[in-house]
C-alpha cells in the first residue's frame, strides 16, 4: 500500500504531526512525505527514525521526498528478498593512499579503486572519509570527479569534521557533507557490509 | 548616546547626566503557551530581560497589544494583561499606559524604560581572555515549545518550561552588578551560540564551551531526536556553523540545543576567572539553581567557538 502526505508550505512542527498521524493510520507499509525545506526534511526523518522506521530521502527540484517504511516489510516491494544483506554497503576510507608501500603506487591504486567502485553492483550506500582520507574530497584532489559522480548516483559522501579541521580543509570540502563520529559510528553499526580499501 | 544601533543590542541607553542614563526597549510576540495568564507573564519577563541584561533597573512599562477582538473572547485579553501586570509588580515596575490595535493574530509585549549609572552599563562587548561564561537558565525552550505545539509534550514539561520562561532575570542582574562583570547578553532568538558569538565578534577572541556543564531542560534532547525542532534552530545553526568547531563525538541532538532559539532565556555573563565560582554560588543561593559556568573566553584571532 502506498500513501502520500504533502506537507509543503507548512511550518514546524506541522510536517512531523501530519507524518505522525499518517504513520499511525497504517499497520505497515510505505509512506511518502513531500516537504519543501531542510528543517522539515530533517525533522520528519528524525521522527520516523525515532519510531524505528527506515527512511530514504530523494531530492526533487528543491523538494524532498521521504520514503518511510513502517513495520517488518521494510523493503521496497519490488526488491527480491535475497538482496537483503547487501542493501547497506559502507565504504570506509581512512587514508588518501591505498595499501601500505610506495606512496605513488598508493595514490594510483586509490584513484583506480574510486573509479571502479562507481560501477560496482550492488552500489554502496555511503562512503566515509577519515583521517587523510578527507583530502580526497577536498579542492585539488585528483579523484574529486569520481567522488562527485558517486554523489550524483545517490551515494552519500561523509567526511570527518575533526579530520577536515585538523588538516585545515573545512572550507575546501568540495563534495558531500561534514560528518561527526556519532553519525559515522551509527553508519558503521547499521551497515550490512563495511569495505575498506 | 551610550548604546545605540551599532552593535547587536536589544536596548538603547541614553545618558541624562553624569550619574544617570535611561534604558529603553520594546519586545512583543505571539503566544507560545495556551494559558493566557502565563503567556502574559512570559511576554513581560521577556521584555524586562533586555533591561536586566544591561544591568539596569526597569522603572516603568507600557503594554503593547494586538488582539482579534471580533473572533476572540475579551476575557482572554484580560487574563494576559493580568499575567503581565503581576510580573511587573514582581519586578517593581509601574505600568503607565499602553496601546492596542485590532489584528488577526494575537500579540502582547511591553515597552520598558529603566535607569542605570552611565559607567555601569553592561553590553555584549567587553569580555576578556580568561573570563568564565556563566549561563543562568536551562536551554531547550524552543524545542519544547515546538513539542507543545505538536501536542507531544506532557503536562509536567509544559509546566516546567513555562515556569522558566516566566522567571525574571532580575536577581541574576542584581548579583551581576554587585560582582562587577565584564559583559552580558540575554539568550534569545539566536540561541546560546548565536548570542555567545556576538560577544566575541570583531574582538580577536574565541571561546570554549563545555557542553556537559550546560543546563538543559529535561526532555529537550528527546524531543530534538523526535524532530520537534523549530525552523529557527536550523537557521541559527546554518548561520553560525562555520565559526563553530564541534567535537565530532558529541550527539547532534545536543548540538541542536546550543542553537535553539530561546524565549525569555537566561543571561550569559562573562566574569573574571577568579570571581566565577563565587558568583555561581551566590546565584544558586538566591534561587537561580541552574546557574553554571559553561565555558571560557580565549585568545583566538579566528574568533571561533570550540564546543567540547
Amino acid at each position: 500500500m502506498r500513501n502520500i502526505v504533502d506537507v509543503k508550505g507548512l511550518a514546524c512542527p506541522q510536517p512531523v504531526i501530519n507524518t505522525k498521524k499518517a504513520l499511525e493510520e497504517i499497520e505497515e507499509g510505505i509512506l511518502t512525505v513531500i516537504v519543501d525545506n531542510v528543517a522539515a526534511r530533517d525533522n520528519v526523518r528524525r521522527f520516523a527514525e525515532s519510531q524505528s522506521c527506515t527512511v530514504k530521502v530523494e531530492e526533487d527540484n528543491g523538494d524532498y521526498h521521504l520514503e518511510i517504511a513502517k513495520g517488518f516489510s521494510c523493503e521496497v516491494e519490488s526488491k527480491p528478498m535475497e538482496a537483503k544483506g547487501n542493501d547497506n554497503i559502507v565504504v570506509y576510507i581512512n587514508s588518501n593512499l591505498m595499501g601500505v608501500g610506495d606512496e605513488e603506487l598508493g595514490r594510483i591504486l586509490m584513484g583506480a579503486f574510486l573509479k571502479t567502485i562507481i560501477g560496482a553492483e550492488p552500489q554502496p550506500k555511503k562512503i566515509i572519509f577519515i583521517n587523510s582520507g578527507v583530502k580526497l574530497a577536498t579542492e585539488g584532489s585528483e579523484v574529486l570527479e569520481s567522488i562527485i559522480e558517486m554523489e550524483k548516483k545517490g551515494i552519500e559522501i561523509l567526511s570527518c569534521g575533526t579530520c577536515l579541521n585538523f588538516y585545515g580543509l573545512k572550507k575546501k570540502l568540495r563534495v558531500g557533507v561534514v560528518s561527526n563520529m556519532y553519525d559515522i559510528i551509527e553508519s558503521l553499526i547499521e551497515a550490512d557490509k563495511v569495505i575498506s580499501p | 548616546m551610550i548604546v545605540g544601533m551599532e552593535r547587536a543590542e536589544d536596548a538603547g541607553v541614553y545618558k541624562l547626566s553624569d550619574d544617570l542614563a535611561i534604558i529603553q526597549t520594546v519586545d512583543f510576540f505571539t503566544p507560545i503557551v495556551d494559558d493566557p495568564y502565563m503567556f502574559g507573564q512570559i511576554a513581560a519577563a521577556n521584555a524586562l530581560s533586555d533591561v536586566y541584561a544591561m544591568g539596569g533597573k526597569p522603572l516603568t512599562a507600557m503594554n503593547i497589544v494586538c488582539f482579534p477582538i471580533k473572533t476572540m473572547d475579551i476575557s482572554i485579553l484580560r487574563k494576559i494583561l493580568k499575567g503581565g501586570l503581576d510580573k511587573m509588580k514582581e519586578a517593581g515596575v509601574t505600568l503607565v499606559g499602553g496601546h492596542s490595535v485590532e489584528d488577526s493574530e494575537l500579540k502582547y509585549g511591553l515597552s520598558v524604560t529603566g535607569t542605570i549609572h552611565p559607567s555601569k552599563v553592561l553590553t555584549n562587548v567587553g569580555a576578556k581572555v580568561g573570563d568564565r561564561l556563566i549561563l543562568t537558565k536551562p536551554l531547550g525552550t524552543g524545542i519544547i515549545n515546538t513539542a507543545i505545539k505538536g501536542g507531544m509534550a506532557k503536562e509536567d514539561s509544559i509546566e516546567m518550561v513555562t515556569r522558566h520562561m516566566a522567571s525574571l532575570n532580575k536577581t541574576a542582574s542584581e548579583i551581576m552588578q554587585e560582582v562587577e562583570v565584564n559583559a552580558c547578553t540575554d539568550v534569545t532568538g539566536f540561541g546560546l551560540l548565536g548570542h555567545a558569538f556576538e560577544m566575541i565578534q570583531g574582538t580577536g577572541k574565541g571561546m570554549i564551551i563545555h557542553i556537559s556543564n550546560i543546563p538543559v531542560l529535561p526532555e529537550a534532547v528527546n524531543f530534538a531526536k523526535m524532530g520537534m525542532v523549530p525552523g529557527g534552530t536550523y537557521r541559527n545553526k546554518e548561520f553560525r556553523i562555520n565559526q563553530v568547531d564541534i567535537d565530532s563525538a558529541l550527539s547532534p541532538y545536543l548540538i541542536d540545543i546550543l542553537f535553539d532559539p530561546q524565549t525569555s532565556g537566561g543571561l550569559l555573563i562573562a566574569v573574571p576567572g577568579k570571581k566565577a565560582q563565587k558568583m555561581v554560588k551566590r546565584l544558586r543561593e538566591e534561587g537561580i539553581e541552574d546557574a553554571a559556568i559553561i565555558g571560557e573566553v580565549m585568545e583566538d584571532s579566528e574568533e571561533r567557538i570550540l564546543v567540547r
